[in-house]
């Protein structure tokens, strides 16, 4: 039966990470007034184009994102999908420090179990779709 | 207190619909990869990426109205889908583990959905 290497699983926890990251640097980004697209002469195209990428935080977000479908891919190509798939709910629980670090969100008694209960999944399924750490034995 | 709109709810379930079967796709387009990464441009792949980006549509549309700690728990709609794809797809077991674990993290969704309100 094919299991689950540990490394697949740790490749989407850094991708879960980056994410969360990702989220983080669009919101800022959002922030920013977007420019409009004006493609009518060549000159107004490069000037949109630029504006584009000095909205650095927003660049940043979607460069993120790229790596973060990357390292799901390669964790994938190891792994089984039902293992490797719900991890992916381990960007709630990054989101969560970050958005009170960052946009000073508060903790609450709820926040915490939710994430307990996550990690405790996703422990679960480390502990159930990689092999057994005795087979080496 | 606003209460969340049935087609809010729709909306999300779809994105997570579709966002399943972008992992399907990317599980299907990784399999050349083990060949070498320069096979990383294949059309599995990019439909699995597109099925990604087209679930951002109704996503954002769903999200726009109603409450998280009702629209949080549909985003996980996608794990359960992942779970069924895995096995009819790939022959995946599905085990009493991978169910346990599941629901563990519905509930913590559900429980963050909640804890957002505040």
């Amino acid at each position: 039966m094919a299991h689950t290497n540990r490394k697949s699983i740790y490749l989407v926890l850094g991708c879960t990470l980056f994410a969360a990251a990702a989220q983080v640097l669009m919101k800022f980004g959002a922030g920013h007034p977007l420019p409009i697209p004006d493609f009518s002469t060549p000159a107004r195209a490069v000037a949109f184009v630029v504006a584009i990428f000095s909205n650095a935080p927003l660049f940043f977000g979607y460069c993120m994102s790229a790596g973060t479908a990357l390292l799901l891919i390669l964790a994938l190509r190891d792994g089984e999908l039902s293992t490797l798939y719900p991890i992916i709910a381990m960007s709630y629980v990054w989101a969560i420090p970050l958005s009170m670090y960052y946009f000073g969100d508060k903790l609450n008694i709820w926040k915490i179990s939710g994430i307990a209960l996550i990690v405790g999944g996703v422990a679960l399924l480390g502990r159930f779709g990689a092999p057994p750490s005795r087979a080496g034995k | 207190m606003t209460e969340t709109p049935i087609s809010s709810i729709l909306l999300v379930l779809l994105a997570s619909v579709i966002g399943s079967f972008g992992a399907v796709f990317l599980k299907l387009g990784a399999e050349p990869l083990k060949n070498g990464l320069r096979y990383i441009f294949n059309w599995k792949l990019i439909a699995g990426i597109l099925f990604y980006l087209g679930s951002s549509v109704p996503y954002v549309l769903g999200m726009k109205h109603g409450e998280l700690s009702v629209l949080y728990p549909m985003v996980s709609a996608s794990y359960i889908c992942a779970l069924f794809w895995s096995r009819l797809f790939f022959k995946e077991p599905i085990t009493l583990g991978k169910i346990g674990a599941l629901a563990l993290i519905l509930l913590g969704i559900v429980c963050i959905g909640t804890g957002a309100r505040g």
